[in-house]
């Protein structure tokens, strides 16, 4: 199997990994493959098109595509400001970003609940300036989501910046382009793959994420419930079936993203040379 | 799926000499606007836990910490810590030696494997240990004969952090020892040192602040786990609730205080997490 | 020590790497792996250290078949090409490793250690750095403790990849020096890879040219410039003037009568100092035109153009000390005669 190495422990390395990997990961995984074998294909497709179902589909979606979007703008422009430029505190700013990633989801659910409730901080300035209501909402999904986003898009574009040739930039001005040109036609299209794939990061997570939107969310069913909620409550009434549908459908979303990110790393990696 | 960047290189400061070209007014406002951004969505949640944590003052906050239900969730959460964490690290170091240090068929195919925990939904990863020991699932009537509780119980906790929290070690050490290379292990080895040798003096020396960083992530997200552990453990006051469990059933319950004042413990965690992780970002720039 | 390699196979995949390789390596001297890159001349250095496996064949040191013992049992010296010093050790610590990793019962005491370190860094002249970093020290020095790291545990061989490789021009030219006084004064067996053949020359006792995971040629850098064995040999040591004389160049040399056909061959090479010129007032007949020159020190290297040559337009390149050029009087467009000192016949 491998090209013999004078490293050693090759055996009991590979064969450890791959022991835990099945026993902790694989093994658990493939019940859920197994368990929906015992469905038909009717009984299956007649779960996934149940209005409820789809419209959990549609918010968990639309709401992740959103969220993604505004978090790849802003992240990108906050990525730029971290590499870029120097400004007071910009350090307690850097580390503040991959807060999302530090501060379990329950406390960013209920903390992001509070503020956008009615009567929260604002929650109360929102509605009373565009009558808008976030908490509850959709949008309420949206804004977690977009918590949860930042630091996917942020630290993925964050090491291309840094790698990127300034000389390319000097190069442009030095043939007479504008700033602007220079950041359209040189700057961006090298971030670009990058940015993608933050985007992508941040949309598959968004798409299973659970513990921060549930206490914003509202859950109102056909509105404001989310797949993995779904999930939860069909187990609760103890529809095995319903629950496994539902999953393995949202497996299989995971693993194509999965190979969809993978593809696009290995596009960022190319375009920077690393391959 | 965790992207927890690498940590950034020293030498890569220069650039933003040169890269002060922009006008002076898209500066600021591109400052204003990631400012903005950054502190609406992440320093006003911070600053509100604390505020509402203390809302209706000290003592409350104190007496909320200290029930007894909110202790027997610290001391669930800590269990469940102390037994993965372990464990993860171990795999960690020990996959990363196998994927790093050897070329062999099928070895892209292993590390997306080792993704794979991060880009399923928290809720998936408890519901796979439901279907295997709940009372509906394939090893639920052997387990109920013989009295063993895994689901509804600390042990399926375990197990779905065990599986959520799986990937971070190894995911921190991969791309690190591969961009290091093998040489001054190659050069341990050939000045006579044995393999334990050569990883104890030449290997852990020189991964062991990203090790600590990986260990780190882990933990921060084995004590945080919510929507795995959510579904497994049954929310069992003073029996099956980890901390951030108890901040949920706390926040139902409209009790404000106990939910933030467990939330502020996170919070806690969090903060600390992140000020270790900055530490060990720059210890391993400049090891 | 000797090292006797027989017989040594490497594929990587489908690319052969080294192909039944022949190697006797005598006590004491200094050889010079020397091949452009791509040649093997690595891997087989790694394959005597034990560092890679071989597909086939055997590596015998001092008599002892050594191909089944791992890196660490075989006792050899290795000097990396970008020196692998372990960077979280002073460099006291690094030239010791090899002392402190010995079993139990073959470990010298802390007093012997640092006894021996020392006297390996008053060798290497670096002993004012024993508290450094390995981050800073410059190349040079870097090279320098790693070699007193490899020397530390007496190894009966010292492997070198690359030594020079990493430094800038005129470190390179001090530490040739040092490394051939150095082993004079420890006659350790050393092998060392280089893709420079000036190097190769310069510090070897033997060079061993390498090409596509086959030895060309084995021998003193004397044997191998003045013989070479193959037109591959003589085209990568030193420059060489090529002249085909089945084709385009033959009517060219016929007229100018430089060159006779030869039994031994029909490719000519002829080396840049064998060209000798002379004035001539027969400018019709007269065979090449001076184009232009370079100083090379003691030397000038001239520039020649064929005339008349209805083959290859490639210069011909002619060497001379500087007076002897300077008593020619010669000027740009100048016409002259030239006559060949010696040939080199490859088929």
């Amino acid at each position: 199997m491998s090209r013999k190495s004078v490293m050693p422990g090759f055996g009991p390395t590979i064969g450890f990994t791959l022991l835990y990997l099945g026993l902790v990961v694989l093994i658990p995984l493939s019940t859920l493959v197994f368990e929906s074998f015992k469905l038909s294909w009717d009984d299956y497709v007649h779960i996934i098109t149940s209005k409820r179902v789809l419209s959990s589909f549609r918010v968990s979606f639309i709401a992740a595509l959103i969220a993604a979007s505004v978090a790849s703008i802003f992240g990108f422009i906050t990525a730029w400001v971290l590499v870029r430029y120097s400004f007071f505190g910009k350090n307690i700013f850097h580390a503040l970003i991959d807060l999302p990633f530090a501060l379990p989801t329950a406390v960013a659910g209920i903390v992001l609940a509070t503020i956008f409730q009615p009567s929260g901080f604002l929650g109360k300035l929102l509605s009373d300036l565009f009558g808008l209501q976030v908490a509850f909402k959709p949008i309420g999904i949206v804004i977690a989501l977009i918590f949860i986003s930042i630091p996917f898009v942020v630290r993925t574009v964050e090491p291309v910046l840094l790698e990127f040739e300034t000389s390319m930039e000097e190069a442009g001005s030095s043939l007479g382009a504008t700033r602007l040109q220079i950041f359209t036609k040189i700057i961006f299209p090298n971030i670009f793959p990058a940015l993608l794939t933050g985007f992508a990061l941040a949309f598959a997570r968004g798409v299973g994420e659970y513990g921060s939107v549930i206490f914003i969310a509202g859950n109102i069913p056909y509105v404001s419930e989310i797949v993995p909620l779904l999930i939860v409550i069909k187990l609760e009434q103890y529809d095995i079936e319903g629950a496994t549908a539902i999953a393995l459908t949202m497996l299989v979303i995971s693993f194509f993203l999965l190979f969809l990110i993978n593809l696009l790393q290995l596009w960022v990696r190319k375009r920077s040379g690393q391959l | 799926m965790h992207t927890a960047a690498q940590p950034l290189k020293k030498d890569k400061v220069v650039t933003q000499q040169r890269a002060l070209q922009d006008p002076t007014w898209v500066r600021w406002s591109l400052i204003a606007i990631a400012i903005s951004f950054i502190s609406l969505f992440i320093c006003v949640p911070l600053g509100l836990v604390i505020f509402q944590a203390f809302s209706k003052g000290l003592q409350a906050y104190w007496s909320a910490l200290t029930n007894a239900d909110t202790l027997s969730a610290i001391r669930l959460t800590l269990l469940v810590a102390i037994i993965t964490v372990p464990l993860n690290t171990l795999f960690g170091v020990i996959s990363a030696w196998a994927i790093t240090r050897f070329e062999f068929k099928g070895k892209s195919f292993l590390t997306t494997l080792i993704d794979i925990p991060f880009s399923v939904s928290p809720v998936i990863s408890g519901f796979i240990f439901v279907l295997l020991f709940g009372a509906e699932g394939w090893f639920g009537s052997w387990l109920v004969e013989h009295d063993i509780k895994i689901i509804f119980a600390a042990p399926g906790i375990i197990l779905a952090t065990l599986f959520i929290t799986f990937p971070f070690v190894a995911r921190q050490l991969i791309p690190l020892m591969q961009e290091m290379g093998n040489q001054e292990e190659e050069a341990a080895l050939s000045l006579g040192a044995g393999g334990w040798k050569m990883f104890f003096s030449v290997t852990l020396p020189n991964i062991k602040w990203a090790l600590l960083y990986g260990v780190l992530l882990c933990n921060a997200r084995a004590m945080g786990e919510f929507g795995a552990v959510s579904v497994v453990s049954g929310h069992i006051r003073g029996m099956t609730n980890t901390l951030p469990l108890h901040v949920e059933v706390s926040y139902n319950d409209y009790d404000v205080v106990s939910a933030f004042a467990s939330a502020s413990i996170l919070a806690a965690l969090a903060i600390v997490t992140l000020v270790l992780k900055t530490a060990l970002e720059w210890k391993q720039a400049n090891r | 020590m000797s090292i006797l390699l027989s017989d040594i196979s490497k594929n990587f995949g489908n690319f052969a790497a080294l192909n039944h390789i022949n190697l006797e390596v005598p006590e004491g001297e200094l050889v010079a792996l020397l091949g452009p890159s791509g040649c093997g001349k690595t891997t087989l250095l790694r394959i005597i250290a034990g560092l890679e496996h071989t597909d086939k064949g055997r590596v015998i040191i001092n008599g002892q078949d050594k191909t089944d013992q791992t890196v660490s049992q075989r006792g050899i010296g290795f000097v990396f090409q970008h020196y692998a010093l372990f960077r979280h050790m002073t460099v006291f610590e690094n030239v010791a490793f090899g002392l402190r990793v010995k079993p139990r019962r073959d470990r010298p005491s802390n007093d012997f250690i640092t006894k021996k370190v020392h006297s390996l860094l008053d060798l290497v002249q670096l002993d004012w750095l024993h508290n450094r970093y390995p981050d800073q020290l410059s190349g040079g020095q870097r090279q320098r403790i790693a070699l007193a790291r490899a020397l530390a545990v007496e190894p009966s061989v010292l492997l070198l990849d690359e030594p020079f490789g990493a430094l800038d021009a005129s470190v390179r030219k001090d530490l040739r020096q040092w490394l051939r006084n150095l082993h004079h004064e420890l006659h350790v067996t050393s092998i060392f890879v280089t893709h420079d053949q000036e190097e190769a020359m310069e510090v070897a006792s033997q060079v061993v040219v390498l090409n596509h995971g086959q030895i060309e040629q084995q021998g003193s850098p004397t044997d191998i410039y003045d013989h070479p064995a193959n037109a591959f040999v003589s085209k990568f040591i030193g420059q060489t003037n090529i002249f085909d004389l089945d084709e385009h160049d033959n009517d060219w040399l016929q007229t100018a009568g430089l060159l006779q056909p030869s039994q031994q061959g029909k490719i000519a090479h002829v080396r840049p100092h064998d060209i000798i010129i002379e004035k001539t007032d027969n400018h019709h007949t007269a065979p090449a035109t001076l184009k232009d020159w370079q100083h090379l020190g003691a030397l000038i290297r001239i520039e020649l153009v064929k005339n008349e040559s209805n083959g290859s337009d490639a210069p011909v390149f002619a060497e001379m000390p500087n007076e002897q050029f300077k008593q020619l009087e010669l000027a740009k467009g100048d016409k002259v005669k030239l006559k060949v000192r010696q040939a080199h016949w490859f088929h």
